[in-house]
């Protein structure tokens, strides 16, 4: 029989996401979801105690003949299964990560409870994009690219203009282009290639080097700039090398000020959880969320005739790949 | 499956030819039983599976069972053998049959070795009436368990142990520590712990929170009395109030368990290195009864710190502890990071933080958001001599949704969107 603690970790099983602050490990957010999912588990009225029947001795009086041995069955609280003495229900929950966030970057950061590990293998199977802000900063470099780093290296920007830059980010994500072409394992010249490329789902199968599929500049104010990006199989230190490979390319040096990553796969900012709303209760609330709109989009898709839609495939091309998990 | 089933059976009758030991029948019978049962669960999943995987299966669980099961039989055989020899024998007899069908080469090895003449035995027989005297004069021997890994399997039967459970005492956190386990076991409860709960009803400690304290500090009930007695005395003589020493107690359990002399140590440690009066020790102990029982290097460690890294002056370091005496105990390079985002990014001078210490009472991740949702605001203006003025009291002791509304003058939801933007 299910105690309402079980029911409970049933409603929290599933993908979630939260925002991850900077300056915070990945294990931490982790270890304090985890504690927060246990606590919000155990606080749930636990079973009442089992009762068992006992016999329990009478006390006999002395005048009685010894072998008078009186007993009296009673109904009695089995105590070994006290909460007191077993412990509480749920002493550790699995919560896995999914693409990881370093130290010193923050974003959305999702994570699975219970069976929504598979999930999430499943998920990063699918091979799903990620979006990041990048703010940079011309006119320094430093050795690890970040603005914490040292400093090794001073240089000028005035030269720059956001023409340049675009420039730059143009030739940088036609490079990137040719890589997924590359890394996709598909004869370029057959039909397959064609379709697929149709269809948006060229890219490299599990492990590849990090590919951009899309590079915008947001903002320019000199020495100040953000870069908008999509990319697959990065990691948050690729990045900020990309934005001191810029500065060179620019003639000049760059430091990346923060790695900020707005979109992991399906999950947004807006699905994020920020640390005041970690507790069970917001978690089962967002993973409802995410279910009911699952399954809203799945009675349309049946409703659809099963082509993709040209205009969504043209317009960007992973998420068709997106829609078919 | 079935066959494996049918050779079982086989086996077993064999078996029984060989020695007609009638006991072998009976477990026969029974791990029968529990295979068939173990089959016919299996036989409704083999819808799914295929024939071949569901008979290796079967042969798993009904290994896994039989070993079980062996098990038990020895285990209880082996009780029963203390009371008669002639049993013992026969026991004997039985498990080496019953295990023979799993390992036959054994078997075969050991049955030349069994004396199996049963009518030689010289105690009467089981199956004999006895007079309702002997009947009761027959001890049986206790359920107490000789051994386990867990309280659990004592609390039914101990009364120490479900009288705790019924104080509120966390059994599962103390059997995780080493020793306490045999220690409460050993325990009686009306010579040994109920005169010590007496005594703490007695020092004003509320009934709820003894479950807390014997959680705690466990030791309390092992303790002798008098020297329980004697360090309330001391701690009532030091001019603490009653009141005080008991919600000292609940909170701080350990300090029952220290010497007279060991706690007049601390506390002249604490008076001296503070440079404070005594009443103002005395406050800060009752505030933070955990000083005295804590280890007294982090405090030293976290008084140099204030005093080097930090740059507070004395008496700005005897204001700050006899606001916040947690100071004392807190982690110093967190001290650290608080104070340098405080002091160089807020522009915050020390006096004022001197003034206002619950800032380094607080999570650095809280301070930073809100300073920079003020300063995104234009509302960060720390400066009590200019308008507008916030104080860092107010800024850090709010909940979110007082702080947005009070101070920011912000919705929440607007504060969680620029949390997302950090």
């Amino acid at each position: 029989m299910a105690t309402p603690a079980i029911r409970m970790f049933r409603k929290i099983e599933g993908l979630f996401c939260v925002y991850k602050p900077a300056g915070v490990h990945w294990k931490l957010v982790r270890g304090s979801i985890e504690t927060s999912l246990l606590k919000g588990l155990n606080a749930t009225p636990s079973q009442p105690l089992p009762t068992e029947v006992r016999f329990l001795a009478l006390p006999v009086s002395e005048a009685e003949a010894p072998k008078g041995l009186t007993l009296s069955a009673a109904f009695m609280p089995v105590l070994s299964k006290h909460p007191l003495v077993t412990g509480p229900e749920f002493q550790s929950i699995k919560v896995g990560v999914g693409h990881r966030l370093d130290a010193s970057s923050s974003g959305v950061l999702v994570l699975a409870v219970g069976n929504g590990s598979k999930t999430l293998n499943n998920l990063y199977n699918t091979r799903v994009t990620r979006d990041y802000t990048l703010e940079g900063e011309f006119g320094t470099a430093t050795d690890d690219f970040s603005h914490t780093g040292r400093i090794v290296e001073r240089s000028t920007y005035g030269h720059i203009t956001k023409d340049k830059l675009e420039r730059v980010l143009a030739m940088l994500q036609g490079a990137n282009q040719k890589a997924l072409l590359l890394y996709s394992n598909v004869d370029m010249r057959s039909q397959e290639a064609y379709e697929m490329a149709v269809r948006g789902l060229l890219g490299p199968d599990g492990k590849s080097l990090p590919i951009l599929t899309g590079l915008r500049c947001i903002n320019f104010v000199p020495p100040n700039f953000t870069l908008e990006v999509q990319c697959i199989n990065e990691t948050q230190n690729y990045l900020r090398k990309v934005v001191h490979e810029i500065g060179l390319e620019l003639r000049s040096t760059a430091l990346c000020r923060g790695v900020r990553r707005t979109r992991d796969g399906l999950f947004t900012l807006q699905d994020a959880l920020t640390r005041d709303h970690w507790a069970a209760s917001d978690v089962i609330q967002a993973i409802g969320k995410k279910r009911s709109s699952k399954k809203k989009s799945k009675t349309q898709t049946k409703d659809s005739p099963l082509q993709p839609s040209e205009e969504s495939t043209t317009v960007n091309q992973m998420k068709p790949v997106k829609e078919q998990q | 499956m079935a066959s494996s089933c049918t050779q079982l059976c086989l086996q077993g009758r064999n078996l029984l030819r060989s020695k007609a030991v009638a006991r072998t029948w009976q477990y026969n019978t029974q791990v029968r039983h529990c295979i068939t049962r173990g089959s016919s669960k299996i036989l409704n999943d083999c819808s799914i599976n295929n024939g071949n995987h569901t008979t290796s299966q079967t042969r798993q669980r009904w290994k896994q069972q039989m070993f079980c099961y062996s098990d038990l039989a020895t285990k209880h055989l082996a009780t029963e053998a203390l009371e008669n020899k002639n049993v013992e024998e026969t026991s004997t007899a039985n498990v080496v049959a019953y295990k023979s069908p799993l390992l036959p080469i054994r078997d075969a090895v050991s049955v030349p070795n069994m004396p199996l003449d049963l009518d030689a035995a010289a105690e009467v027989s089981a199956l004999e009436l006895i007079s309702e005297e002997e009947a009761v004069s027959i001890t049986f021997p206790s359920d107490f368990p000789p051994a386990s890994i867990s309280l659990k399997d004592y609390v039914d039967k101990s009364e120490t142990l479900s009288k705790l459970v019924q104080l509120g005492v966390d059994l599962w956190k103390l059997e995780q520590r080493p020793n306490v386990g045999s220690m409460l076991l050993k325990l009686d409860f009306n010579t040994d712990v109920a005169p010590r709960l007496l005594f703490l009803k007695d020092i004003g400690v509320d009934e709820s929170r003894f479950g807390h304290i014997i959680t705690q500090n466990p030791f309390v009930l092992t303790d002798n009395l008098e020297n329980l007695h004697s360090r309330v005395n001391f701690l009532k003589s030091q001019k603490f109030s009653s009141e005080i020493v008991a919600s000292m107690v609940s909170r701080a359990p350990y300090i029952l368990n220290f010497t007279v002399k060991r706690l007049d140590n601390r506390m002249g440690f604490y008076q001296q290195i503070l440079k404070l009066s005594a009443s103002n020790t005395r406050h800060i102990l009752a505030r933070l009864p955990r000083l005295l029982c804590g280890s007294l290097e982090p405090v030293k460690e976290n008084l140099k710190v204030c005093e080097m890294e930090l740059g507070f002056k004395e008496n700005e370091i005897q204001h700050i502890v006899i606001t916040v005496p947690k100071v004392l105990t807190a982690n110093k390079k967190k001290l650290t990071q608080i104070f340098d985002f405080v002091h160089n990014t807020m522009k915050v001078p020390h006096d004022l933080i001197a003034k206002f210490p619950q800032v380094l009472n607080c999570r650095l991740m809280r301070i930073r958001e809100r300073h920079q949702f003020l300063e995104y605001l234009g509302k960060a203006q720390y400066n009590p001599d200019l308008p507008n003025y916030i104080s860092l009291e107010r800024l850090v002791i709010m909940p979110n949704h007082v702080f947005c509304t009070e101070l920011a003058l912000a919705k929440s939801a607007d504060f969680s969107l620029f949390q997302k933007t950090l």
